[in-house]
């Protein structure tokens, strides 16, 4: 136990934040994280190797996020960016970094699941180009492609983000 | 000599994220100097990632929630699995009922029998019942033997599920489907990532006897074979496992009788 806890409990805040990137609903995903850290235990013996603990905790969450999505588009369940709470998407809520933040995560919001999972490891959870492609459950090329598209698609997303928020301004 | 390869998209990718070798940087530094529209772009694209990296800070910074304690975790696991129990039941109660709508759609035409079409009742029946992740299947594995006769008598043919440890899958459970071509069995595995995998057998009409075929729909990857009369299908997640070897270990394991 306590060896598993020293190697589990580092892990669990990057996990929440990744479920919350991710399924963009605070409860929903503490719920999959929860999920996630129950079949780690019960099948902490079945882990290949210390070293992988972190991949392998990011691997068991995502694929649990997959399965989730999979029956919520079935049941046409989506997050929307306002059902979420403010909290998760400010510290301190200065009108300009507020609307910022949720610019950048709508953005992402607007690209596919393989895209936002390639950004969310790589840029925001520090994890290496192998480490994501283990995770993902895909080459390493596939990795670097999905990186290279997402990447390009954010920043359309974000550029066509920007023209609203100002033409809104000058309405004002 | 590694200085002199042109620089890829790649290379710049990895500078960006700190993990291109040493020697390669000032080679891409270079590169970045003379090519403003390039410049631009890995500039935004660093720019958005500090965004969003500031915009999720707060999600990571906060206080863990009691229910996410590990140790309590553990010791709360056992309490809670009876009332998960019931949720998923109810749960089960209402992919019923979606499946069930899904199939009057097929009635008002013949349903296809063969290969292709077992391939496709697998894909249906793995997205319904091994993507829940409260309750995959009506009997665990610890009733195989239960379930091994259940589904045998309703398919009026011997089947069992294949064991799948060899390959990685430990065995979650089953239960009896349904496909517009009568009842069929589903096995239900899970990989050492969390990740499912389900084989579906029913007995075949037609095309009775077929090599394997593979098939993909969607994000699922399905190898699909009939032996004596009995369909097989094995459905996974794209790229999670490479799938023929594990169709081949369930091959193996046939006739059951």
């Amino acid at each position: 136990m306590t060896d598993m806890g020293q190697l589990i409990e580092p892990v669990i805040p990057g996990l929440r934040r990744y479920a919350n990137a991710l399924v963009r609903d605070p409860a929903e995903a503490d719920d999959l994280v929860q999920d996630c850290l129950e079949r780690a235990v019960t099948r902490w013996g079945q882990r290949r190797g210390d070293g992988d603990t972190r991949s392998w905790l990011y691997a068991i969450l995502h694929n649990l996020a997959v399965n989730r999505w999979r029956s919520l588009r079935r049941r046409g369940v989506m997050a929307a960016i306002e059902t979420v709470d403010p909290a998760f998407l400010s510290v301190a809520p200065a009108q300009e970094h507020g609307l910022a933040r949720a610019d950048v995560l709508r953005a992402l919001d607007q690209l596919p699941d393989e895209y936002r999972a390639v950004i969310l490891l790589v840029t925001v959870e520090g994890l290496s180009y192998a480490e994501t492609a283990r995770i993902l459950g895909v080459p390493l090329g596939t990795v670097m492609s999905r990186l290279s598209r997402g990447r390009a698609r954010l920043a359309s997303a974000m550029a066509e983000d920007t023209p609203v928020r100002c033409h809104l301004r000058r309405i004002k | 000599m590694t200085g002199d390869r042109p620089i890829s998209e790649d290379d710049l990718h990895a500078f960006l994220d700190g993990v291109l070798e040493e020697s390669r940087r000032d080679a891409v530094r270079r590169y970045l100097d003379t090519h403003p529209e390039a410049q631009e772009r890995f500039a935004a694209y660093r720019e958005h990632g500090e965004a969003l990296r500031n915009a999720l800070a707060p999600v990571s910074d906060q206080p863990l929630p009691a229910e996410l304690n590990l140790k309590a975790l553990v010791e709360r696991r056992r309490k809670t699995l009876a009332g998960r129990r019931q949720m998923a039941a109810a749960a089960a109660i209402l992919c019923i009922g979606g499946l069930s709508g899904w199939m009057g759609r097929e009635a008002v035409s013949p349903p296809a029998r063969g290969i292709q079409a077992l391939g496709r009742e697998a894909v249906d029946n793995y997205v319904v019942y091994a993507s829940d992740t409260r309750r995959p299947v009506e009997l665990a594995s610890d009733q195989r033997a239960t379930l091994t006769r259940w589904v045998s008598d309703r398919l009026d043919t011997p089947v069992q599920p294949p064991d799948l440890e060899g390959a990685g899958y430990r065995f979650l459970g089953g239960r009896l489907v349904t496909t517009p071509n009568g009842p069929a069995a589903l096995f239900i595995y899970e990989g050492a990532a969390a990740e499912r995998l389900a084989v579906m057998m029913r007995p075949m009409e037609i095309e009775k006897n077929r090599s394997m075929s593979e098939q993909s729909y969607g994000a699922l990857d399905g190898v699909t074979w009939s032996r004596d009369g009995l369909g097989f299908s094995v459905v996974a997640p794209r790229a999670s496992t490479d799938l023929l070897p594990v169709a081949e270990d369930v091959r193996r394991q046939t006739p059951f009788s």
